[in-house]
């Protein structure tokens, strides 16, 4: 139950990010788990330098939200007007590098960040003892969630983002400059996964591939939440969590066999994902 | 299977053979000219990729190894002792000399060539690797393992194929035992040998009548190590397996199964993950505090553990491994092998680099001894049971089952202020002779198949 709440956070944390992205700019970004795991890496190299947990966070997160900018200005962008194949292949290379290029600089060895002092040692719940940072995860999440929600919620620039998610074309007409908001949407998506790549870092030590399997896990969640749904990311992050925890206490080897039969029969009943308004073309 | 080689193979075989012999003399080497076994192609019969793989100047080494994947930074290590081991046997080094002293430059005079494929430690992906080297490369060597699923879908592979095979890491007793091959040889320790030398050394250490719980990867390399320590442990030290908890190789995350092992009551955590999932299960163990009230144990101790969780985790933890770099200060030829790795890398070699090394090293012995690539001959030689000069002393090969009798090394993590510099992370503890701890050949029921 607790692995399952740590787990669906860390997966609706990252699985918001894909789907804003992909439901504002209608791409999709395969190299989200490897901004996960830039996000982790960067974090890590600002640990090695100053010590602070804190500025690893903040680090990992601005790290990965300029990168997925200049990511966004250089290359997608260019990609908006072409077939989804090529957005898929263009992202899926660009993942292919990131990892590589970690490879060339880190080696394949893995990579380890402390959780900060006070959140060290194990917590009793009553009934068994609980890591205490991973507790203290759930609540950063639950933070970032929010904070996320009250951008996407309580901003101009969010009303601009959901707009753009009912009908990108319409605010294109409205005068807002759709490329600028893209870009942010693309930075912010981007921070969302890098963020919980740095967070994640105490309790799953760093590797070049830990973006990998993280991906196909988030692709389900947005599958299950709804497309472009940011309340259906949190929602499927949640299931996914529980799903993926409760069946490997089990029989760890069918965890993935029930996320996927989980989301087929979401596809069934609800095509559109639980809380998904519309399917896009 | 049975076509003889035509005549014009012949020819150049002749040819080529002389004028081998004319550089060989040339360069100092001639007495192997005169080896009575030195035979050509053309004496032998076409089987898998011979002779068509041997017949220019070079021949090729098809090579498989996890890069990316739970055991990618253990596969990167076999590669660099693969890739060492063929720099030397091309440039005739002193320390493959001592090993192979017929070598002079190559095997039996051509330049050796290889191929590196990553397979993720999956089986399907490393057979796809090989066929690939085999068809298209002709390659008279394949090699790969790290993962013992891998070892045992390639022994078939190369019993199917008829291409000799060296095992990389393979830590299984069916890779030598059960699913043996005539077409492969293992030179490193493995889950039997690991109980067998690991076991005294427990019960001697913490006494009868503990309670153990295991963390087992769920595949061949995990049940039977498994297997061979808790049948050791209970069998002649009464102890008893309180839990063992099954995960899945390459599992992110160990809550439930530590959650269940922190539950159980047990003394000891026997850890046999492998890989990057021993860091994360020991990293996740401390953070459960399983750690804190149950002793590590790694019965087969995982290359860069140390580096990779810190040397706090593995302080006073026993294991037990094949090669530890402290080991130059008995073995002449270990000294060699640790100063030429360090000087080609920067750091201090592992097990797997150390036994990809012996294993290229010893199959240019069996070749240069044979004097023909032919499988079959080559095989013969490691199965005359003659003696090798090796990193570990000398070693030699079981001819029933194609295992080297090798010693294991006993090995207790360090003390972080006892460490006398960044890579003293293990202190040996014993290096106990092979044969005394290995059972019988025919115990695990291996049947090595035909020759052609």
């Amino acid at each position: 139950m607790f692995n399952g709440l740590v787990l669906g956070a860390l997966l609706a944390l990252i699985s918001s990010g894909l789907t804003i992205i992909y439901g504002t700019l209608g791409v999709l970004n395969l190299a989200h788990g490897a901004m996960f795991m830039m996000g982790g890496y960067a974090g890590f190299l600002a640990f090695e330098a100053t010590g602070s947990f804190t500025l690893a966070i903040i680090s990992g997160a601005l790290f990965v939200m300029v990168l997925g900018i200049v990511m966004e200005r250089v290359i997608i962008r260019h990609f908006y007007g072409r077939p989804n194949e090529d957005q898929i292949l263009v992202t899926f290379g660009l993942s292919i590098v990131f990892v590589e290029a970690i490879r060339f600089c880190f080696g394949s060895l893995s990579r380890s960040v402390p959780p900060p002092a006070w959140a060290t040692g194990v917590t009793p719940l009553g009934f068994m003892l609980y890591p205490t940072y991973r507790l203290v995860v759930v609540g950063i999440v639950a933070v970032a969630l929010l904070a996320l929600y009250l951008v996407l919620y309580r901003t101009r620039l969010g009303m601009i983002v959901r707009a753009g998610i009912e009908d990108s074309v319409m605010v294109d007409s409205l005068g807002i400059n759709v490329f600028r908001v893209f870009m942010v949407v693309f930075g912010i998506g981007a921070m969302a996964a890098g963020f919980a790549g740095i967070v994640n870092a105490p309790v799953v030590s760093l590797t070049p591939d830990m973006g990998e399997m993280i991906l196909v896990q988030t692709f389900v969640v947005v599958v299950i939440g709804g497309v472009g749904s940011f309340p259906g990311a949190i929602l499927g992050g949640l299931i996914a969590g529980q799903i993926l925890s409760i069946t490997s206490m089990i029989n760890p080897g069918y965890a993935y066999v029930m996320l996927f039969a989980a989301m087929t029969l979401v596809l069934l009943i609800r095509p559109r994902g639980l809380l998904g308004l519309r399917s896009r073309d | 299977m049975t076509n003889r080689s035509s005549a014009s193979t012949s020819r150049r075989d002749f040819l080529r053979s002389t004028a081998l012999a004319g550089a060989a003399v040339a360069a100092g080497g001639g007495s192997s000219l005169f080896m009575p076994t030195r035979a050509s192609a053309a004496d032998y019969p076409a089987l898998g990729t011979f002779p068509a793989g041997s017949a220019g100047n070079s021949v090729f080494v098809g090579i498989t190894v996890p890069r990316t994947g739970t055991y990618a930074v253990q596969g990167e290590d076999e590669l660099k002792g693969y890739q060492l081991a063929i720099e030397h046997i091309n440039s005739g080094h002193p320390l493959i000399k001592a090993i192979s002293p017929k070598t002079t430059k190559g095997v039996l005079g051509k330049e050796v060539k290889y191929g590196v494929a990553d397979d993720e430690a999956k089986p399907n992906s490393a057979v796809q690797n090989i066929s690939r080297f085999i068809s298209e490369n002709k390659a008279v060597l394949m090699t790969g393992g790290t993962s013992s699923a891998v070892a045992v879908a390639l022994n078939k592979l190369a019993q199917r194929e008829k291409v000799f095979y060296v095992v990389g890491i393979s830590g299984s007793n069916d890779t030598t035992g059960k699913d043996c091959v005539r077409y492969s040889v293992r030179e490193c320790t493995y889950g039997q040998t690991a109980a067998a030398a690991l076991g005294p050394v427990l019960l001697k250490a913490f006494g009868k009548g503990k309670k153990a719980a295991y963390l087992t990867p769920d595949y061949t390399y995990g049940h039977t190590v498994q297997k061979s320590i808790s049948e050791y442990l209970n069998k002649e030290g009464g102890w008893t397996t309180v839990t063992n908890q099954v995960c899945p190789l390459g599992a992110p995350d160990y809550s439930s199964f530590l959650l269940n092992i922190s539950n159980s009551g047990a003394d000891f955590l026997l850890n046999i993950n492998w890989g990057h999932d021993a860091v994360l299960s020991i990293q996740q163990a401390k953070q459960f505090g399983v750690l804190d009230k149950q002793k590590l144990v790694i019965p087969y101790q995982v290359p860069f553990l140390a580096r990779e969780v810190g040397q706090a985790l593995i302080e006073d933890v026993y294991a037990c491994t094949s090669f530890w770099w402290t080991m130059e200060d008995k073995y002449p030829l270990a000294k060699m092998f640790v100063a030429e790795f360090e000087k080609k890398y920067g750091y201090k070699p592992e097990w797997g680099a150390n036994t990809c090394y012996m294993q290229f090293a010893m199959w240019a012995n069996a070749v240069e001894t044979a004097g023909t690539f032919y499988p079959p001959e080559v095989i013969k030689v490691y199965e005359s049971g003659a003696k090798l000069q090796s990193t570990s002393g000398e070693v030699y090969f079981r001819p029933e089952d194609h295992q080297l009798v090798r010693p294991c090394v006993i090995v207790r993590g360090k003390k972080t202020a006892a460490m006398k510099g960044k890579e003293d992370h293990w202190e040996v503890l014993d290096i106990l002779p092979g044969e005394p701890l290995m059972d019988k050949p025919d115990a695990a029921g291996c049947k090595l198949g035909d020759y052609t």
